[in-house]
């Protein structure tokens, strides 16, 4: 790719006297500078179209508990006790979260504001993501050199800089562990590979620091400490093991290991947890083949090694079982938790536990949504392994089991499509980087009777692959330019792709609606920020919210207050308290509100606006989760013949629990749409059932202004006479 | 195969071991020596852990660690600095103990932290 930008660049570059050596070095240094900043700026959509601020749930607890930690010290932050949340059980948040992120946004504050550069903590955190992603691209860059060549590295970040899969999650205002996860776990994994290139242990030892900052940064290093021994077995298994092999998987192991049981929230689990017990039997496997492998080399007989050798596996593989057999049968060593076993047996947590089953993040993945995101990758990833294979290495075989997998897991979750993406883009850049390659030689070759090389046609869809003959020497050339125009128009089609999905898919901040008005002009819903700010203006300081557990962080944060629940959900019995609360009749639920001290009730209704992601139609969770724990709630009640009505038809229990009450109240009365009755749901399509609601143990204390957000305070218990 | 000639196939292993042990150089052996005290080191620590029970449990597992993870070093070290091994002939053996005592030292300043 280098070769062809230089024939016309390179006449203004020999006037400056370069060499080629150096005009290479320019080209590739002004390219990744031009990466760097594409990567930051296609991020910052969102940021132009409303403003700076923080995306949808889970940034808004980071959001918070960074503040908690420029304000208070890293002592305070690392010891909190939040009261604020999970009334009254309050939460240990200095041992249930993963530092890395706060950590790493608290430090950028720290060193702006010691340049006095006087920015507010919020800025720091809404554009962490987009320069951790800028930095992922030169992560790639080195990686896809120490793979493969420096052109392969070069696509590789260009690639990456605009792969939708890996902007869903890392876009201008989404302040969450992958923005910084994606770019530790490349990190990691380059420095490894490194280590196993060079078989140096200072190589070995920063890939143990990368694996610290990944543990700190996030839940999914997991994959991590078990992709790493399943590739050291392949590699013993198919012979390619060395001596650098063993210098690097130990130093990283151990090391690594222990750095990881520094951050609170992982404790003991390298030792006691079944998810990384493969980690800890690699490493013992290696000590016995590496052992044996010694003994071997000073034996000179063969026969005597070979008795040697059946002892010596005898007594390591009865240890082995036997210390394994115990552990996982005293339970000492816990078996796989439900997050994760739900990867190896998808259907495990629809049936067992529902809070897993909920989240909409946590579905298998459709074909389209692959497509969405990767575009031309998904086909150029099968050539890449093509490529990879021929040129078995050590990095390539990695690279290979690393795309493998995590396409598995991305089959299995949405979410893990953004674990795969750097793989994705990595080989897919060995694949385009070898064609180019591939045929530019053909290009700038002299008419010899050469060997014509596999002009593969994996980049164009014009292409077919045939041999050239050697007397079609001007179709050679023909056929290469095509195909080099067709490469090149499947790559700016993927750009313009990428840049589309960011745009309409990626970069709605979720706190804030837009939709089109009547004559195309833009509406913005700014429903929830003002209800929080309500909330934070007029309630009494230490009032209790109850709401679902969607929006407790954003109450947190914005409003102040304290909730019941909110997205953590750690607790799955006091979430089942408040889905009963909220599916029972009013006067059942105001005994379970007046136990948990609950002052206010927030619930999301999308009537008015046809905003579907509304309390209404979460309902049935909030039923089925109620129902795992609480067995007075059944399902069938709230449904009509399988099917889950709000209209006149709906189920009695439906039509009165204290969740259709509020979120109907006084609804019967308005008119949402032209030529539909009173009380048309928009949301649902339907008209309301029950029009004529009246609240007795609560009353309402504000609704937004398209009545998005609702609050309702409690009343306190009438006066005795 | 009978009795007896398992023996003294057992008789000839630990003789041939021997002899070709007795040919290593001797900054290799001092490694190697070093590698045996610290997982003795080990060893007594998980027999008294056994014996007294694992309270507190960061203690331990920091001790036991500390043992291991020098053991290991060292055996990357010996690795590293053995003149048989041709992948690192390239590698000086001032470089290799300079790495060696790097990653001793974060060993040694984690343990610190992790004893508690």
């Amino acid at each position: 790719m280098a070769a062809v930008a230089n024939m016309p660049v390179s006449d203004l570059l020999k006037s400056f006297k370069l060499k080629t050596k150096q005009q290479e070095l320019l080209i590739r240094v002004s390219i990744l500078c031009l990466v760097y900043i594409l990567a930051f700026i296609t991020r910052l959509f969102s940021v132009l179209r409303y403003e700076s601020m923080i995306h949808e749930f889970d940034p808004y607890f980071n959001y918070r508990t960074t503040l908690y930690l420029t304000q208070n010290g890293f002592y305070d932050f690392w010891n909190w006790f939040d009261y604020e949340s999970w009334y009254p059980l309050g939460r240990i948040v200095g041992g249930t979260l993963y530092p890395g992120l706060m950590v790493t946004a608290a430090l950028i504050y720290r060193i702006l504001h010691f340049l006095r550069f006087a920015v507010h903590i919020r800025e720091v955190c809404v554009l962490t993501a987009p320069f951790f992603a800028s930095n992922t691209t030169l992560v790639a860059y080195f990686f896809g050199k120490e793979i493969w060549d420096t052109g392969a590295g070069l696509v590789a970040a260009i690639l990456i800089a605009v792969c939708p899969g890996y902007i869903s999650r890392s876009v201008a205002g989404s302040y969450d562990n992958e923005g910084v996860a994606i770019f530790a776990l490349l990190f990691t994994f380059y420095l490894f590979v490194k280590a196993v290139n060079t078989g140096s242990l200072a190589w070995s030892l920063a890939s143990a620091f990368g694996y610290f900052y990944m543990v700190s940064a996030w839940g999914g290093y997991v994959f991590i400490i078990n992709l790493i021994p399943l590739y050291v077995l392949v590699l013993l298994i198919t012979g390619r093991y060395s001596m650098r092999l063993y210098v690097a998987y130990n130093c990283m192991y151990v090391l690594g290991m222990l750095l990881a049981m520094q951050i609170r929230f992982v404790g003991f689990q390298h030792v006691q947890s079944g998810e990384h017990m493969a980690a800890m039997g690699v490493f013992f496997l290696m000590q016995v083949f590496y052992f044996l492998d010694w003994v071997k080399h000073m034996l000179s007989d063969t026969k005597l090694f070979q008795a040697f050798l059946r002892i010596t596996v005898t007594c390591a593989v009865t240890v082995g079982t036997i210390a394994l057999g115990l552990g996982m049968l005293s339970g000492y060593i816990s078996p796989w938790t439900g997050r994760f076993y739900s990867l190896l047996d998808p259907t495990y947590a629809k049936d067992h536990i529902p809070i897993i089953a909920s989240v909409s993040e946590h579905q298998p993945t459709a074909w389209s949504s692959f497509m969405f995101d990767f575009h031309i990758l998904l086909f150029l990833f099968p050539a890449g392994l093509y490529f990879c294979f021929k040129r078995l290495s050590d990095a390539t075989i990695f690279i290979v089991m690393y795309g493998l997998t995590s396409m598995y897991f991305a089959g299995v979750m949405v979410r893990l499509i953004l674990v795969a993406t750097p793989a994705v883009c990595l080989i897919s850049a060995i694949a385009v980087s070898a064609t180019v390659k591939n045929l530019t030689v053909l290009l700038r070759s002299k008419n010899k009777g050469v060997q014509t090389g596999s002009t593969k046609g994996s980049g164009s869809s014009k292409a077919s692959s045939k041999a050239l003959l050697d007397q079609s020497q001007p179709f050679q050339k023909n056929g290469a330019i095509a195909l080099l125009f067709g490469a090149f128009y499947l790559l700016s089609k993927y750009a313009t792709h990428c840049t589309w999905v960011t745009s309409e898919a990626y970069s709605s901040p979720s706190i804030v609606l837009a939709a089109r008005g009547a004559h195309g002009s833009r509406v913005i819903f700014d429903d929830y920020r003002e209800a929080y700010f309500w909330l934070r203006q007029n309630t009494p300081p230490d009032a209790k919210v109850m709401s679902w557990w969607d929006y407790g962080y954003q109450i947190t944060a914005m409003g102040n207050r304290t909730v019941i629940v909110d997205n953590n959900t750690w607790n799955n019995t006091h979430i089942a308290t408040v889905g009963r609360a909220m599916s029972s009749y009013e006067d059942e639920a105001i005994e379970i509100m007046r136990s948990l001290d609950v002052d206010y009730v927030l619930v999301v209704f999308g009537g008015v606006t046809g905003y579907s992601s509304d309390d209404i139609n979460k309902f049935l969770w909030m039923v089925r989760i109620g129902g795992g724990v609480f067995p007075v709630i059944k399902e069938p009640d709230y449904l009509v013949n399988g099917e889950y009505r709000v209209d006149k038809g709906a189920a009695p229990k439906m039509l009165n629990c204290l969740m259709y009450k509020l979120c109907y109240y006084r609804f019967g009365e308005m008119l949402t749409e032209y030529g539909k009755p009173p009380g048309y749901d928009r949301a649902r399509g339907v008209e309301i059932g029950n029009k004529d609601i009246k609240l007795e143990h609560l009353e309402e204390a504000f609704t937004t202004s398209n009545w998005i957000v609702r609050i309702y305070k409690v009343k306190p218990p009438n006066n005795r006479w | 195969m009978g009795r007896a000639s398992s023996k003294e196939d057992a008789g000839a292993l630990f003789h041939s071991l021997r002899s070709a042990y007795a040919a290593t150089p001797l900054n290799l052996k001092i490694i190697d020596l070093y590698v045996g005290f610290a997982i003795f080191t080990a060893l007594i620590q998980v027999v008294y852990m056994a014996i007294v029970g694992s309270f507190p449990f960061n203690s331990f597992l920091s001790g036991v660690l500390s043992c291991v993870g020098t053991a290991v070093l060292a055996v990357c070290l010996r690795i590293q600095v053995n003149k048989e091994n041709k992948e690192f002939k390239d590698l000086s053996p001032e470089r290799a103990f300079a790495d060696f005592v790097l990653c001793n030292l974060v060993l040694h300043l984690v343990i610190m932290n992790f004893l508690g």
